[in-house]
């Protein structure tokens, strides 16, 4: 046979692509491939945020702190060096250093007051984290953790101005009285911080303190949406946020 | 022609022997072990399919979980559809043991065989060790 150079490599450049037409035919044939979705009956939001009455709150009262600790298998060692919170209660002069000065009602100045993670517009923690196991969700805000991939290295500790993130020094596990089978627990040597409930959030539902509080002192909402709760009590009275002029924007407002 | 010629020879016997000791000492020993899919779970089951073939599952459960890892975690996503368009829910205690309720037998029996020591259930709950 005689061919020239030209007509063998239109030749083999022909049967080579005819080669693959059965292959792309056979996945094209497969079906759809398999791929994953978000829940249909989720609480959508674009910018999660929290308002915190903290008048409405009665002295004593724990509800919040523990239906969250409960929902999140938090362990409770007994001990303040090891202790690990999510929400928790803090003196308003340590909350709030700023607005403190000589003369502000003693009571006040010793009242405690609910904090949690701000999950901050502008995180540090989420600079810090080397792993990025700590991440800020962009389609809502949520300043989350992996907790698969923290290596308990603790800058986000170093980094977070508000004390939010608690390191499991020991295997939490025997000292979390009642588990929760469907959330897990995490193990010695991770980093640990309120998750604004994300699992319940794609449950459809509110958050768990802001679900257990009777007095309704919990306000959770969207800020993007004009027509919420949240954002008409924001616009309509004056909320403080935890030391703002670091720059962190800090998601969770107080009504003092 | 080679010099000592039997003790060579011998010496290569016993050397081979001992590099395919592991083979044959374990032949007929360790079977692998039946994977039970008789839960009462499962037998309730109209149709018994898993979320995705059992040869891939077999072979790749793994990726699979850590795909699964990403999308709840990473990317907030926590429905699975599959080539049949059939939807799950992603989660390893309520929809993987929510079938496989036999974890002892079913997950933990192959890994001790193989050897794998996987660090789910460092935090993952199993339902039946929820303490009450």
């Amino acid at each position: 046979m005689n061919l020239s150079r030209r007509a063998l490599l239109k030749v083999a450049g022909i049967s080579l692509i005819g080669a693959g037409v059965g292959p792309a035919l056979k996945a094209l044939e497969a079906g759809e491939s398999p791929r994953t979705l978000a829940s249909p009956n989720r609480l959508a939001g674009k910018r999660w945020a929290m308002v915190v009455h903290t008048q409405k709150c009665p002295t004593g009262c724990k509800e919040c702190i523990d239906a969250c600790h409960r929902e999140h298998n938090v362990p409770d060692f007994g001990n303040p060096k090891d202790e690990v919170k999510w929400v928790w209660n803090e003196p308003f002069k340590d909350v709030f250093p700023g607005q403190e000065h000589p003369y502000v009602d003693p009571m006040l100045k010793e009242k405690p007051v609910l904090v949690l993670c701000n999950h901050c517009d502008n995180p540090p923690c989420v600079k810090v984290c080397p792993t990025q196991a700590t991440f800020k969700r962009k389609e809502d805000g949520i300043v989350m953790m992996d907790y698969h991939r923290c290596i308990g290295c603790r800058f986000c500790i170093a980094g977070c101005p508000y004390g939010a993130r608690s390191m499991n020094f020991r295997d939490p596990r025997p000292f979390i009285k009642k588990i929760k089978p469907d959330f897990p627990t995490r193990t010695k040597g991770v980093v640990e911080k309120c998750n604004f409930c994300e699992e319940r959030l794609a449950k459809g539902l509110l958050p768990a303190c802001v679900e257990a509080c009777k007095d309704k002192a919990l306000v959770f909402g969207d800020l993007e949406n004009p027509q919420s709760e949240i954002r008409k009590i924001i616009q309509a009275q004056l909320t403080l946020r935890r030391r703002p002029e670091l720059g962190t924007k800090p998601q969770v407002y107080y009504l003092v | 022609m080679i010099y000592n010629r039997g003790k060579i020879m011998a010496g290569l016997l016993i050397f081979l022997a001992l590099l395919t000791f592991p083979f044959w000492y374990g032949k007929g020993r360790t079977a692998p072990p039946a994977l039970p899919l008789d839960t009462p779970e499962i037998q309730k089951l109209p149709v018994k399919k898993c979320v995705e073939p059992t040869a891939y599952m077999k072979a790749s459960h793994m990726e699979l979980l850590d795909r699964w890892r990403d999308a709840v975690v990473r990317d907030g996503n926590h429905l699975y559809v599959n080539h049949e368009g059939k939807q799950f829910f992603m989660s390893l205690s309520q929809t993987c043991l929510g079938c496989h309720s036999n974890k002892e037998k079913f997950c933990d029996s192959c890994h001790t065989y193989s050897g794998v020591k996987p660090n789910c259930w460092n935090c993952h709950v199993v339902p039946q060790e929820g303490r009450a």
